[in-house]
């Protein structure tokens, strides 16, 4: 059977399972639409949660990233981890009570007005496009490498897959096929790291066996590794970094923006109590642990495995024939992921950091000409069933996890933005006395709208894709999480200073991302080159979330100590949402 | 009700103890051992690295879990104590 067949196969029968499932969960009422209901089981709701936040980017790239990094992209995974712990103590069981179905819901009411209500929509929206884009982008890649179609064909293609279960089935559909997914790409995820860790340290547990032996060598894996990529000119794996401040502003802007996410915060809703949301928290952070910490493990051992395939007799022996590459070269060369040139028409291929002046005579002395090889980071985790020689239908495995971690955070965006647009605005702004029946249709039209958007915007990029994940996270950690925050944790934050904080706090990220990356993100129109040199104080515009967050929160104290304090009505509901007594069921408004 | 009142905010003050050292912890092995203090921990060697590499790769998501769980633990005993659980 050739590997397409059993790609198809794989990626075939995931599908045949969404749709199952689909058929299974039709939503019948705006309550199953927007909140599955609300009687989703927490260690249910965590598997869902995790496959929602899991995208495109921490299944096929973030080990790619890491391996490339080391050390200093440890900022990922404490980042995208350590927001759990934020949103399971300061929001999500206190948001539970409150027992609406969006997030400028509790905006709307805490900060009693519409222009917070509208507000807060105007951020989700911005930040849930953005984030949607890369997930269409990413099914887009993983349809066109594995299943021989043009990345736009692959696009429309997830887009119908998601049409399907997340028009019909809403929240309840789109809960019962993220659990699907999770399971489809954690096994994905898992099984070519275990035998890679097998095959380098003998250990099949991939996060014991980054910090074991490398079997070859005796030495501990970790210090093999940094003594292969120094020998080269590269930093070492584990080096420190110098810019402290900024490592630690990087990884606040991830955890803050990351318990800002829209579509996560109303994952929570979903649970039946209180507790249950600080529970579900833990089990969805255990879920996302699965995969984080083979991530690392991934990482290092790729970027190894790497090394020794181009100098396979050691860094101060000739490197690798070009003619005996490995197959699997062969195969990523043909999608360009791997690319090889011949500077110094050898036939060998070097592969070193010319850019390392120190290094510069070494590599004259042995006749280099430059680095030879690059190597696109999302290979790392693509190509890794081939590098460890596993069979066809674990490369089928990995093209379905890829396309269910797309697809999974795709449905949880939609249906963030298409609630916040039935919901908040043509139920609450602009037509309060809509029906049941018309809101539903609203919701389904809403998304369907969105989905077509979203593929729009996957057909055609518009060329900052990279960028992409700075700005969702800067938004929602210096707009979203903040207002949260305050409505909960203070009485005497009102409407006005809530409203001054989301606008300073939007404002100041994304004009100091504009300035780095491109007004707008239109190539060349950047105020300063995008170097650390530039940067105020050395913080990089993906770091500036969290100083945006903390003028967010200077600003709105400032502005309503100046003002009146909030109405009594409202600090009543700050002290609800406070105790779990009565919360009840997610209430039908 | 105003015994109601006082026994909400006895609670409230409890949650907001217990949410501050949860969060001490949580700063500690991130931004502490993972970042900052991390040249501090060289000598103490971890699998071919040194302790804050670890913290900063496995330890904090370690951790994390750890602090969510025993949060919903002690804050479940606090709804019983004061009265106020579902």
């Amino acid at each position: 059977m050739s590997q397409f067949v059993i790609n198809m196969l794989f990626v075939g029968a995931s599908f045949a399972l969404y749709f199952g499932i689909a058929v299974w969960a039709r939503a019948g009422s705006t309550k199953e639409f927007y909140v599955a209901g609300g009687g989703v089981h927490p260690v249910t709701n965590g598997m869902a949660t995790a496959a929602d936040w899991m995208s495109a980017a921490s299944f096929i790239s973030m080990a790619g990233l890491i391996a490339a990094g080391g050390y200093s992209t440890s900022v990922y995974l404490m980042g995208w981890t350590g927001g759990y712990v934020l949103l399971a103590m300061l929001l999500a069981p206190y948001l539970r009570k409150f027992g609406k179905f969006t997030v400028p819901d509790f905006i709307g009411d805490r900060f009693y007005s519409r222009g917070a209500r509208l507000a807060a929509v105007i951020c989700l929206l911005l930040i849930s496009l953005t984030y949607v884009i890369g997930q269409m982008a990413g099914a887009g890649i993983a349809f066109s490498r594995f299943l021989e179609v043009s990345n736009s064909a692959g696009i429309w293609i997830a887009a119908a897959v998601v049409f399907a279960y997340a028009v019909f089935g809403g929240m309840k559909g789109i809960t019962y096929t993220q659990v699907a997914q999770y399971v489809v790409l954690i096994i994905a995820y898992t099984i070519p790291a275990v035998f890679i860790a097998f095959q380098l340290t003998g250990n099949p547990i991939p996060s014991l066996g980054m910090i074991g032996t490398h079997v070859e060598s005796g030495e501990p894996l970790l210090a093999k590794l940094d003594a292969v990529v120094t020998d080269l000119g590269f930093a070492a794996y584990t080096a420190d970094t110098d810019n402290k401040l900024n490592m630690i502003l990087f990884t606040l802007s991830l955890m803050i923006g990351t318990a800002g996410l829209p579509h996560v915060i109303i994952r929570f809703f979903t649970v039946p109590k209180v507790a249950d949301a600080r529970w579900s928290a833990g089990w969805t952070l255990i879920f996302i642990a699965l995969l984080y910490l083979t991530a690392p493990a991934v990482a290092s051992m790729a970027r190894l495995n790497l090394m020794t395939t181009v100098y396979p007799q050691g860094t101060e022996a000739a490197p690798l024939a070009y003619e005996e590459r490995p197959e699997w070269v062969k195969t990523w060369e043909e999608t360009g992921l791997i690319k090889w040139e011949d500077k110094n028409s050898d036939g060998r291929v070097q592969f070193y950091n010319d850019a390392n002046a120190t290094f510069k005579a070494t590599a004259t002395e042995r006749g280099w000409n430059g680095n030879e090889l690059t190597v696109n980071n999302d290979i790392i985790v693509l190509a890794n069933p081939e590098i460890a020689n596993l069979p066809g239908w674990v490369i089928g495995l990995i093209a379905a996890g890829a396309i269910a971690a797309a697809l999974s955070t795709a449905a949880g965006l939609l249906l963030a933005i298409s609630s916040a647009v039935s919901h908040d605005l043509i139920k609450t702004l602009i037509n309060p006395k809509i029906s049941e029946e018309s809101e539903m249709k609203a919701a389904r039209i809403s998304m369907a709208v969105a989905i077509l958007l979203a593929t729009w915007l996957g057909l055609n990029p518009p060329g900052f894709a990279a960028q992409v994940v700075a700005l969702a996270f800067g938004l929602a950690a210096a707009t979203l999480f903040p207002a949260l925050m305050m409505g909960i944790f203070s009485k005497r934050v009102n409407d006005k200073g809530a409203i001054a904080g989301m606008t300073v706090g939007l404002l100041v990220t994304i004009v100091y991302i504009f300035m780095y990356l491109g007004w707008f993100f239109i190539p060349g129109t950047a105020t300063f080159a995008n170097t650390p040199d530039n940067w105020l104080f050395g913080i990089s515009p993906q770091a500036f979330g969290s100083v945006g967050a903390i003028i967010n929160f200077a600003v709105a104290y400032a502005v309503s100590l100046v003002t009146d304090a909030p109405p009594k009505a409202v600090q009543d509901l700050v002290e609800s949402v406070r105790t779990p007594k009565g919360a009840g069921a997610a209430l039908d408004h | 009700m105003a015994d109601d009142k006082a026994n909400a905010a006895a609670y409230w003050k409890a949650n907001v103890s217990l949410i501050t050292w949860s969060l001490v912890v949580w700063a500690l092995v991130s931004f502490g051992f993972g970042i900052l203090l991390r040249p501090m921990l060289m000598n103490i060697s971890v699998g071919g690295a040194d302790l804050g590499f670890w913290f900063a790769q496995q330890g904090s998501i370690i951790t994390f879990i750890a602090i969510i769980f025993h949060y919903a633990w002690r804050l479940n005993k606090l709804d019983k104590q004061f009265g106020v659980e579902e």
